[in-house]
């Protein structure tokens, strides 16, 4: 019996300022898959994350969790749901008042009501997890842009995530700091996170995706194993894309 | 000469005593204009639609009336009118802290809108309500981003408090005005009363620069 | 309801009116003359040398640190000790113009100051003048950065001619106490002259996004 998938994106649309910017996406993902997306920018990658969040609300389309539709008018049903599912944004947005510690625990006790004890006492692990139990008492402004995501990373590890996002989380980064953000995300990818990306890592894409979405215009135009997407002579539209992005660089 | 001087001098205890009541009018009129400054931002950039307008309506009408025109109204009219009998002091604060308040809610606007957006929804990714984001990430934040803008704040609170002698509160100004119009010596006991504000302007924004130290994060606001 | 109407039309209408024609009269000329007072204060604290610069910033300092009321006292009530009489109105205008132009002047040296160093060496690269560096490079950035805050120091100007009154001189709200001091209607007198204010104080503050809008450059002076 084929398992049930762990998160569905089922018709998924959105308008932005009268524009279409997701065009009734589909999109399953099951337990312990790494699905990455990638395309041109504007092409909605961003913009499905969010949605798939429920940060933004589809104007058409439904989120289901294993199994439960979620609706996004009902308050409690929506917090609940995005605290089961992280989210890693592009330039890290850690809160600019907390140390690294209290980025980690501040969900714990607010929302999960934990005392800062035990919040504090997670938040050290997922720091550790992340390689920076030393810079636990430092605020943003003196970490690196590198260490500022593993902060967030942890962030989001802290509240046992079944599925997390990841918008872009290393094109803010200087090049020599993008390895050590991507060593975090591939260990947890090992470890059987469920995840889907946007990057343009092509080089992890291959590596480590389950299947990558090729994204454009709002819609999903392809979708297949890295190997066969990227197969030279392929003549997909998304081994056109890389060769153009491999020029570029 | 002399005689200034002796009127100076035996002045000057009742005239600084004053001092006390511009201190409670002031720090009053900071915590009641705290107390509304804060929500009516908060519902100007976080808020549905209608109260977004109310608190702007709220913003405009204080903003836009003189002190004097507002303590007039509110004194010898309308609390009376809603069957509120308030002294003169008790009017003084209300009235100037609802004046603070409009205009410290543009002080906490504008640190709210300085904040990155990101954070909020950060905050939200995380499973916090909209009211948990606002109270545990951005008020922290916005607050201290404001302590510059409520420094300025006070000295205008201070300096406006001294209208209030046109209720009969008997604050700095009103006390100076009751011995000048006896004795004469206009000049000498105005500039006396203006060196006592000055000080109190100096005291209150020095007290804020250093709770502006006080609650410094590092590195943080360097770029603000 | 016939009284009322009277009341409204025949009585505190009129009076406010013409209360309205004082406190123009009084803000016109302290508004140029404290602008005028602030560009030259505001500059000699940035170009003044150390004794004006000085002299300037002390000026600023006493008269933004105490209550304007006080200020108009010392000049209606005070200046007779040393036996100089002003007519209330001259008062209220010398009184507004030298406050204002303290305010203003910390708006112009904040303008002249972000005007960045590099800007006046190129200038002077190019063989400009010092003086017409001045004219040409430093006072278009100056102005545009000083604007806003010297827009808002007339607007404060038209709430706090209110004071004139304190002094005697019968303007908006003087006219609006004697009104309601005779006929008991105190919020109603004050929410109508409240509105006149209201009025001059939306009407100015449109004027001055627009004006802000006109003189923008894109990406100056966004802070």
């Amino acid at each position: 019996m084929k398992t049930a998938p762990l998160m569905r994106v089922v018709g998924i649309s959105k308008r932005l300022g009268g524009r279409v910017i997701l065009d009734s996406i589909h999109l399953d993902l099951f337990k312990g898959q790494t699905k990455v997306l990638i395309g041109p920018s504007g092409g909605g990658k961003s913009t499905l994350l969010q949605c798939m969040n429920l940060l933004l609300t589809p104007d058409s389309g439904f989120i289901e969790l294993e199994g439960r539709t979620i609706d996004p008018r009902n308050k409690r049903e929506l917090y609940a749901f995005r605290q089961q599912v992280g989210m890693i944004f592009q330039d890290f947005n850690l809160f600019d008042h907390l140390t690294a510690l209290d980025n980690v625990a501040i969900a714990l006790r607010k929302v999960r009501g934990w005392s800062r004890r035990e919040a504090e006492a997670r938040a050290m692990e997922e720091l550790a997890r992340v390689g920076l139990a030393d810079k636990a008492r430092l605020y943003p402004a003196e970490l690196s842009g590198g260490q500022k995501q593993r902060v967030s990373i942890a962030r989001a590890l802290a509240m046992d995530p079944k599925v997390m996002l990841l918008d872009e989380p290393t094109s803010a980064l200087d090049p020599e700091l993008v390895t050590e953000v991507l060593a975090v995300i591939r260990a947890l990818a090992q470890a059987g996170m469920t995840m889907v990306m946007a990057t343009h890592q092509m080089g992890f894409a291959r590596a480590l995706a389950d299947e990558v979405l090729f994204m454009e215009a709002g819609r999903i135009i392809e979708q297949d194993s890295p190997t066969a997407l990227l197969a030279p002579g392929s003549g997909t539209r998304t081994l056109d894309f890389c060769s153009q992005l491999a020029e570029g660089l | 000469m002399q005689e200034m001087l002796t009127v100076l001098w035996e002045a000057a205890p009742f005239i600084v005593q004053g001092a006390g009541v511009t201190a409670v009018a002031v720090v009053g009129a900071m915590f009641l204009g705290l107390a509304i400054g804060v929500p009516v931002a908060v519902a100007q950039t976080y808020g549905p639609a209608i109260l977004g307008r109310i608190a702007s309506v709220y913003v405009w009408f204080f903003r836009g009336i003189p002190i004097l025109v507002l303590l007039f109204l509110f004194y010898f009219g309308l609390f009376s009118w809603i069957g509120l009998n308030l002294s003169a002091l008790a009017a003084t604060v209300l009235v100037l802290g609802m004046t603070s308040g409009a205009y410290q809610s543009q002080i906490f606007r504008g640190a709210i809108l300085a904040l990155p957006q990101g954070q909020f929804k950060a905050a939200l990714a995380l499973g916090m309500s909209e009211s948990q984001a606002v109270r545990a990430i951005i008020l922290p934040q916005a607050l201290r981003l404001s302590i510059p803008g409520w420094s300025n704040e006070y000295s205008i609170l201070l300096k406006d408090s001294a209208l209030a002698f046109v209720l009969g509160t008997s604050e700095i100004m009103a006390r100076t005005h009751f011995v000048a119009t006896r004795t004469y010596q206009h000049l000498p006991l105005y500039a006396m009363a203006a060196v006592l504000y000055f000080l109190l302007t100096w005291a209150g924004v020095s007290g804020l620069r250093w709770l502006e130290r006080r609650v410094r994060i590092k590195g943080y606001g360097e770029v603000a | 309801m016939m009284n009322e109407w009277d009341f409204f039309l025949h009585r505190l209408v009129p009076a406010l009116n013409q209360g309205l024609v004082i406190t123009i009269s009084l803000i016109v000329p302290s508004a140029l003359l404290g602008l005028l007072g602030g560009v030259v204060v505001g500059s000699l604290r940035v170009y003044g040398g150390p004794l004006w610069g000085r002299l300037a910033s002390a000026y600023a300092a006493v008269f933004r640190g105490t209550p304007l009321v006080i200020q108009l006292f010392m000049l209606y009530f005070g200046l007779p000790n040393l036996g100089i009489t002003l007519s209330p109105y001259a008062a209220a205008v010398i009184g507004f113009t030298l406050c204002s132009a303290a305010y203003h002047s910390e708006y112009v040296r904040g303008g002249l100051r972000a005007v960045r160093r590099g800007q006046l060496l190129a200038a002077q690269a190019l063989g400009f003048s010092t003086w017409k560096s001045l004219v040409w490079i430093v006072i278009p950035q100056a102005v545009r950065k000083a604007l806003p805050g010297c827009g808002n120091e007339i607007i404060y100007l038209i709430k706090y001619s209110s004071l004139a009154y304190v002094v005697t001189c019968f303007e908006l709200t003087g006219q609006a106490k004697i009104v309601a001091s005779e006929s008991f209607r105190f919020s109603e007198v004050f929410l109508v002259a409240g509105m006149y204010y209201l009025a001059m104080v939306t009407v100015a503050s449109k004027a001055l996004q627009w004006i802000e809008r006109r003189l923008a450059i894109p990406g100056f002076g966004t802070l």
